[in-house]
Formats: C-alpha cells, structure tokens, sequence
C-alpha cells in the first residue's frame, strides 16, 4: 500500500472520463483506443482521419507528460525485448477478439452497462493477475 | 464540423493522456501493483476506473437527452448482449499481455510519445497482432458490432 496514489488517480480517472464523454457526445464516436488504433491500420470511410488526431494527441500527449513531469508519471517494467513483443501480440489479438480493451470495456463500456464489457473487464482482470502472479512466483518478477 | 471533429479528437487525445499520466497508468509498475492482488497490491486503478465511470455514466444518460451528438448526425448503435468465446477468450489474451509488458493501448501510445524505448518493440507487436485479427476475420468471420463505433472488423 505504499504507493497508493487515491486522489491523484480518482482526479486522472475523472480526466479520461471527460476525455472519452466529450468525444461520445460530440462526435459520437466510443473512446477505445484500440478500435481506433485498429481503424487506422486499415482507413476506408471519408472520415477516419479523426482517428489519427485522437492517437496523435495521446503522442503528443506523452511528449508532453515527459517534459512536465520530467518522467516522473511515466516508467516501465525490467522486460526484454521478447516478452515485450509477446506481450504486445497478445494485446493487439487479443483486444481486437474481444473488440475492446481497458478504456472500450473497462471505462466506456462498463458505464453504459454493458453485459459484454461486464465479461471481458472480469476475464482480463483475472488472467492479468495469474500472469502477475505467475511472474512473481516463477521468475522473480522479471522476464 | 468536419475540421470540429478533428480537433475534438485531438482535443479528448490529449486530455485522455493526460489522465492516464495522472492516474498512473503510464506507470506499468502501478498496473503490475494493482494486478498484484496477493501481494503488495496497489488499488490506485480501481480509483482510475471509479473516477471514469461516474463522468461516463452521466455523460451516457445526457446523450439519451441529446439524441443526436452535437458535431455528428447520429449516434452509434453498440452491442451489449453476446457474451462469447471470442469476447471472453480475447479478453483473457488480452490480460495476459497486459500483465507481460504493463502496457495496454493508451499507455502504450502516450509512453511512446514520452520516449519510452520499451514501447519501440511493445507497439509494432500490438499493432501486427491487430491486423493479423483483421487478416483472418477478413477471411471467414461475419461482421461484428464494434465497441468503438467503428464498423466490423471485416469492413474496417
């Protein structure tokens, strides 16, 4: 519990809750990252350049973050390189199976109450931390 | 109302990555502490999705008033019922990679902005594993509605 950060992450929560709101109610369009990260991949409508400003801006957005907060809000895991791309392929297959992931399920789609997001929220949740555990467990919390 | 949208989308990018920064979920340490529910767990995420609901919640019962969004003709139809092994099973690959790298697709984005080297091989492979999706559901799947609004997978 040392690094429980309650109001600093209620405020960020409340921050990506405006984010994705402002994007339903003004273009209509669901705040997930990786259907619109998706979408890019394979552009058809007329309109599917919004998709590259939404992801353009969390770029800059983290460009951003690191220069203000000089990394301090940003860090990362002793990974190497494999099981970093093994962990990026099952991100990006899985997310497109379940066509959502941690902001379409776990933030858009489980404030509309969706049954569908209700599953994939407590499916992923529960593998994330058999794999938490098992690196732990198995590989002294490095891989 | 076409360039209002884009710089909405750049707008709510921006805002979006700024919350994650602040909610830390930039910080794959955070996000292993919080999957860590037997040992030194960390709940500060649940608060990152607490504080988004509520404002999503609210914003969801102000589109129904709405009918219409306000720069857009029309507002998605999204899927709710259909709970399969495709949602379920993806979903839990989905958990996997997650709990590997600590990254999901936004902090995996804004990291690569904030220079981040481990995302350098994190989001090529994320983004290789969506279009193999995309490759295979081309062949033989029907469309699915999308969580993002967006059309099928098969007509993306």
């Amino acid at each position: 519990m040392v690094h429980f950060t309650p109001w600093a992450s209620l405020a960020g929560g409340l921050a990506l809750g405006l984010a994705a709101a402002l994007l339903w109610l003004c273009n209509g369009r669901v705040a997930g990252v990786s259907g619109i990260a998706a979408g890019l991949l394979w552009p058809e409508e007329g309109d599917e350049s919004w998709r590259a400003c939404f992801v353009g801006g969390l770029v800059l957005g983290g460009v951003a973050l690191a220069f203000r907060w000089h990394g301090a809000t940003i860090d990362a895991l002793p990974r190497s390189a494999g099981a970093l791309v093994v962990g990026g392929l099952c991100v990006g297959v899985g997310s497109r199976l379940a066509n959502g992931c941690t902001s379409g399920h776990g933030l858009c789609g489980l404030a509309r109450l969706s049954p569908r997001s209700f599953a994939a929220v407590l499916s992923f949740m529960a593998t994330g931390a058999v794999t938490v555990w098992a690196i732990r467990s198995l590989a002294g919390g490095a891989l | 109302m076409k360039v209002a949208r884009h710089l909405l989308a750049l707008g709510s990018g921006l805002l979006f990555a700024f919350g994650l920064g602040l909610g830390g979920m930039t910080q794959p340490t955070k996000i292993v502490g919080f999957l860590d529910v037997g040992g030194d767990w960390d709940p500060s995420l649940a608060l990152v999705m607490a504080g988004g609901i509520v404002v999503l919640f609210v914003a969801h019962r102000v589109a129904r008033r709405m009918g219409r969004p306000l720069l857009a003709p029309a507002f998605p139809v999204l899927a709710r019922s259909g709970v399969d092994a495709r949602l379920v099973g993806g979903a839990a690959l989905f958990g996997v990679g997650w709990a590997l790298a600590g990254f999901c697709p936004g902090p995996a984005l804004v990291s690569l902005g904030g220079g981040v080297h481990q995302t350098l091989f994190f989001v090529p492979a994320m983004l290789s594993g969506m279009a193999i999706v995309r490759l295979l559901d081309a062949r033989r799947r029907a469309p699915v509605a999308d969580e993002t609004g967006a059309p099928a997978p098969s007509a993306v």
